[in-house]
């Protein structure tokens, strides 16, 4: 499809199927995620979209019945690959929730948890890197105070930029964003749009939303899946003011979903 | 709006009458459980004084008070819930962490439930069977061993339905940064269930603290100071039986002291339970 048109893709999924129990919900899915730029999932619920993105750090295998077949290559390296360590592989594409999910511990510790998991830090270092991951995730300023107070204490909005933070200070390559945004009020929402916006320049990002404007806003390339197929990935743009497929234009213009 | 009074007024006279079934059983409830500590406090409190917690109980006919029969039941009281609860929580985890593969974890929930409900008689008999006869002697060793067999299972319980409310978005998160299963588990799950674990623990402790039928065939009693679990030793549950049964006026006195304390200790762990799970419930 369009795999040929993105120039440098940090990842590509080659005839994806995905399975909970017998149940397909993905079907030959074949796409790229180009580098340092963020891509969006748009589709109706149940489209398939989250499943996808959990099928870039192999989230789904926390659970027995569910698996994916086919390949997907990150920098050239097939990721579905039984041999692929998870635990690294998770370190090396992290991910932000639909629900803010900090852990029981202080601000600094929510933080500090991915990084002491691979990196010997001193405590010095350590400090720079969360004050480094909470500016990064805009947060450094309501939080310098408290970092010793717990994670489960600040707003909803706060706790999802924490997430961000925490999940940025391991240094990914990839970030994966499942609705990020569609548990927060509109002005949190800004902020991590904006913040979406900034975090390109260093990590790859791939976000799903049901927002459809939220994609148009903050996403350079877009793809529209319906019913656990991928029937359009292009760049934002072109996808929104000349779609390609009659169904995705249906989809855009309300017609239906 | 187009209200049919017949059905409305139906409604309303059903609800009044389920209202005051509701009040009536819960009164009904109450009633005895005033009556009850009522007769303790009244019959208890005369027989509270400081020789209950500085004297041996008596032979019959002479004063006495309480304190080997309090001295042993917290010693075996702690010990019970120091043996019970790592194996209890260990395997409360195992279920709620590692239960969905296999056929182990199905089984050892069913098991644990027949556990859970087994009367407490027949687990004294149990340890009387394998470690009594064999060592030839009641000991104390015997009665924390009984009592915490009642402990595990209360406790595997209660661990895996806290863990079980840990959402599991929680444990994606913490997996998300690439932790391994027991970090995730140490660090995140447990942490995040901890309150409502230890009210667990507490209540537990609160069932062991009053039980007597597995403590008459293990740690039978002991009139004397004893500090050794290896020799049959004291504890207010058989002391009660025994004394509350007794012909002895000065006897029955204390029983109903040692009634009064056990009651009170049962009812102060079963409030800071619930003080407990409310704080965990209102931070999370």
């Amino acid at each position: 499809m369009d795999i040929d048109t993105i120039a440098n893709p940090k990842l590509i999924v080659k005839n994806l199927n995905f399975f909970y129990g017998n149940y397909c919900a993905l079907k030959d899915i074949n796409l790229s995620i180009a580098e340092k730029m963020v891509t969006a999932f748009i589709g109706p619920s149940g489209c398939g979209k989250s499943t996808l993105l959990r099928t870039f750090n192999r989230m789904y295998q926390l659970y027995p019945k569910q698996k994916a077949t086919g390949e997907i290559l990150l920098d050239g390296v097939n990721i579905l690959d039984a041999k692929q360590d998870l635990n690294m592989l998770r370190a090396k594409i992290g991910m932000v929730f639909q629900k803010p999910t900090p852990f029981p511990m202080s601000i600094h510790d929510n933080i500090a948890f991915g990084v002491k998991l691979y990196e010997n830090l001193s405590k010095h270092d350590m400090e720079a890197r969360v004050e480094w991951a909470l500016r990064k995730a805009a947060l450094w300023d309501e939080v310098k105070d408290k970092l010793k107070q717990s994670g489960t204490g600040l707003s909803g909005g706060q706790q999802q930029r924490l997430c961000i933070a925490r999940a940025i200070a391991v240094k990914p390559k990839v970030l994966l964003l499942d609705e990020p945004t569609s548990a927060l009020d509109p002005i949190s929402t800004a902020h991590i749009e904006m913040l979406i916006d900034e975090l390109k320049e260093d990590f790859t990002i791939v976000i799903v939303t049901h927002n459809m404007q939220q994609a148009a806003r903050i996403s350079d390339f877009t793809a529209y899946m319906y019913l656990g197929d991928l029937i359009e990935l292009g760049k934002t743009n072109n996808v929104f003011t000349n779609p390609k497929r009659k169904e995705t234009e249906d989809y855009i213009t309300g017609r239906f979903g | 709006m187009n209200v049919t009074p017949n059905l409305y007024t139906r409604r309303r006279i059903i609800n009044s009458a389920g209202l005051t079934i509701s009040v009536l059983a819960m009164l009904f409830g109450l009633f005895w459980l005033c009556w009850i500590l009522l007769t303790l406090l009244n019959n208890g409190l005369p027989a509270l004084g400081p020789a209950v917690f500085s004297q041996m109980t008596p032979p019959p006919g002479s004063d006495g008070g309480l304190l080997n029969a309090i001295a042993g039941s917290l010693m075996m009281t702690l010990v019970g819930t120091l043996i019970g609860t790592p194996i209890g929580i260990l395997a409360g985890t195992y279920l709620a962490e590692f239960g969905q593969r296999g056929w182990m974890a199905p089984v050892t929930r069913f098991i644990n439930d027949i556990l859970l409900s087994a009367p407490s008689i027949v687990i004294g008999l149990f340890v009387y069977e394998i470690y009594v006869i064999r060592t030839q002697h009641f000991s104390g060793w015997a009665g924390a061993m009984a009592l915490s067999i009642l402990v595990i299972p209360i406790v595997i319980r209660t661990t895996e339905n806290m863990l079980r409310l840990v959402p599991s978005t929680l444990r994606e998160a913490a997996a998300a940064l690439g932790a391994p299963q027991w970090k995730v588990i140490n660090f995140v799950t447990l942490r995040a269930a901890r309150a409502g674990i230890i009210t667990g623990v507490l209540l537990a402790v609160a069932r062991i603290s009053g039980e007597t039928a597995p403590l008459l065939f293990t740690a039978l009693n002991n009139q004397f100071w004893s500090k050794d679990m290896d020799q049959p030793m004291a504890n207010l549950p058989v002391v009660i039986f025994q004394f509350a049964m007794s012909p002895y006026e000065d006897w029955q006195n204390l029983a109903w002291a040692g009634a009064l304390l056990i009651t009170i200790s049962v009812l102060t762990l079963n409030v800071m339970a619930r003080v407990l799970f409310r704080q965990s419930a209102t931070t999370h």
